[in-house]
């Protein structure tokens, strides 16, 4: 038991370092290392209370893919400019009660949430649906997800095509004059239209491009 | 003390399973340089000791020994971190490869997702260590590696759920057992296939090697590196190989398992079954390496994208509803 209190708080102390440490660190970079710190202390928490599906997926779509996008544009972007001249002129003002909003919104839901789970236990009751069978906690999603919240998942899944759709078309821009690869004429393009072989008179020469 | 005793027991293990890794891994680097220079009807390293193998180990001690150059304008603590985190996740995914039934260091439920995890975590050490360096070549390497180990990561998922389809299981021993009449490497060869080259693509080795693209990078990622850091990022290379090959062959070619259930066959341990496998797969690799031309990188993407993945998501929906009709789904 003192090893798993060790453990827990190793990790959720780092998790809430780097948390901190993502909006304090001056180079977006650093930001953007200090989430998938987080990420991963996260997944570990998972791991921890027995969600190992939910763990590995946690590292797998947010470490290995999305984080790895996101450090991909935060590098490609020099965002660290920006944001540090954003920060010395006035336009910060203007988001901070947009800011202000969400945040209060969220902060509401954490003591809704903690609030019920310390004084009205029995409505967060999973523990006895899941933790009193000997089926792994991987076996047990597979069996709820694809029965009785199948149309919950397909929805979900529906939601976020139509977002991933609506992202492309939103950035999708046609531009002229782009020189475009065709696969199928570099392969199928033979010697006999490559190559022409020319007898070259002298003080003539050939047409080369026509 | 009984806890420390523990802890003890687990170092031991763990020593006795990672030793044997890097050296192997040494071993195998031999391995590749031999088969290449056969390839070209080459000699290949044949100096230090016999047949040349002691070699990698003479590499090692140069790096060892040379010096370890920072670049003055790099990002220092990521510099560092860098081939270290290559090297670490290259080594902690063995932690689930089953040699038998029984001999595996954490028989854990969710193996092979945590060997996908761990594998596609592997794209930080180049990101890292291309970013960090703060210089063109490195950087454009590191930008190359990331979008093309993120999509070929897609497809490897993917034939991974084409498996487990067939296996109702996320264990790596319930994997090999699932195995027992027929290898997996039959019925979804064509993912084999798939898994084979995809792998290839993963672990950045030619022809897919664009990250590191020498005529076009210098070395891509690595060119600002030298001495004992370049070396850990060759060794976690090599190592991200071999994990590759033990995934391939736990997946399709039965694991640990024998490949007749008669009995002289079933009397070799498991283990070295699965190193066999291990090794034929990795001589398919630097087979690949010595005789086909570097890809393209728009080729890459399109290969990934528009070949690959199609393809597994047709042979994802022909597997289940095979599967489904014939009754024939795992369940437990």
């Amino acid at each position: 038991m003192i090893a798993h209190a060790i453990f827990f708080y190793t990790f959720s102390v780092i998790a809430v370092v780097s948390a901190i440490m993502v909006t304090a660190s001056k180079n977006t970079v650093h930001s953007v290392f200090f989430l998938i710190l987080d990420f991963i202390s996260i997944s570990c928490l998972f791991i921890m209370i027995g969600a190992e599906f939910l763990g590995m997926i946690m590292l797998i779509v947010y470490v290995g893919a999305v984080a790895v996008l996101f450090l991909f544009v935060v590098m490609m972007l020099n965002v660290a400019q920006q944001k540090n001249q954003w920060f010395a002129g006035q336009q910060s003002s203007k988001h901070i009660p947009v800011g202000l909003i969400i945040s209060t919104l969220i902060f509401v839901e954490v003591i809704i949430v903690i609030g019920g789970w310390k004084y009205k236990p029995e409505i967060f009751d999973i523990n006895n649906s899941i933790a009193q069978t000997s089926i792994s906690n991987t076996h047990s999603l597979g069996q709820i997800l694809y029965t009785d919240y199948i149309h919950v998942f397909q929805i979900s899944g529906m939601i976020l095509l139509v977002a991933m759709v609506g992202a492309i078309v939103l950035t999708f821009r046609q531009r002229s004059g782009l020189k475009r690869q065709s696969y199928i004429k570099q392969i199928s393009r033979e010697r006999a239209e490559g190559v022409e072989v020319l007898e070259v008179q002298s003080n003539k020469g050939v047409k080369i491009d026509d | 003390m009984e806890y420390l005793n523990i802890v003890f027991h687990e170092v031991y293990k763990i020593l006795f399973l990672l030793i044997p890794v890097l050296v192997s891994v040494a071993m195998i680097v031999w391995l590749d340089r031999r088969v290449w220079a056969f390839v070209q009807k080459r000699q290949g390293p044949n100096v230090v000791g016999p047949f040349g193998l002691l070699q990698s180990l003479a590499d090692a001690l140069k790096y060892i020994f040379k010096e370890i150059i920072i670049p003055s304008s790099s990002n220092k603590v990521i510099f560092i971190l860098a081939p270290i985190v290559t090297m670490t996740l290259a080594l902690i995914a063995w932690a689930v490869i089953p040699f038998s039934a029984t001999q595996v260091l954490a028989d854990i439920n969710v193996g092979i997702l945590y060997l996908f995890a761990v594998s596609s975590l592997g794209v930080y050490g180049i990101i890292m260590g291309g970013w960090a360096s703060n210089s063109k070549y490195p950087f454009l390497g590191a930008i190359r590696s990331a979008a093309q180990m993120v999509s070929y990561e897609v497809s490897i998922g993917v034939i991974i759920i084409n498996v487990l389809l067939c296996v109702g299981s996320l264990n790596l021993n319930d994997i090999v057992i699932a195995q027992q009449n027929m290898w997996f490497v039959i019925p979804l060869f064509p993912m084999f296939v798939i898994f084979f080259i995809s792998a290839l693509a993963e672990t950045n080795r030619p022809p897919f090697d664009l990250p590191e693209a020498e005529a076009e990078l210098v070395a891509g990622y690595q060119t600002e590196y030298s001495g004992m850091m370049y070396a850990m990022f060759w060794l976690g290379e090599y190592a991200n190989i071999l994990l590759m090959c033990a995934m391939g062959a736990i997946l399709f070619l039965g694991g640990w398992m024998s490949p007749i259930d008669v009995y002289p066959f079933t009397l070799v341990p498991g283990a070295i079954w699965l190193i066999l496998k291990i090794l034929l797969l990795f001589i398919l690799f630097a087979l690949v390496k010595a005789i086909v031309p570097r890809y393209r990188y728009d080729q890459l993407m399109r290969l990934g994208w528009k070949v690959f993945l199609p393809l597994s998501l047709i042979w994802v929906v022909l597997t289940a509803s095979y599967l489904f009709y014939f009754n024939l789904l795992p369940v437990n």
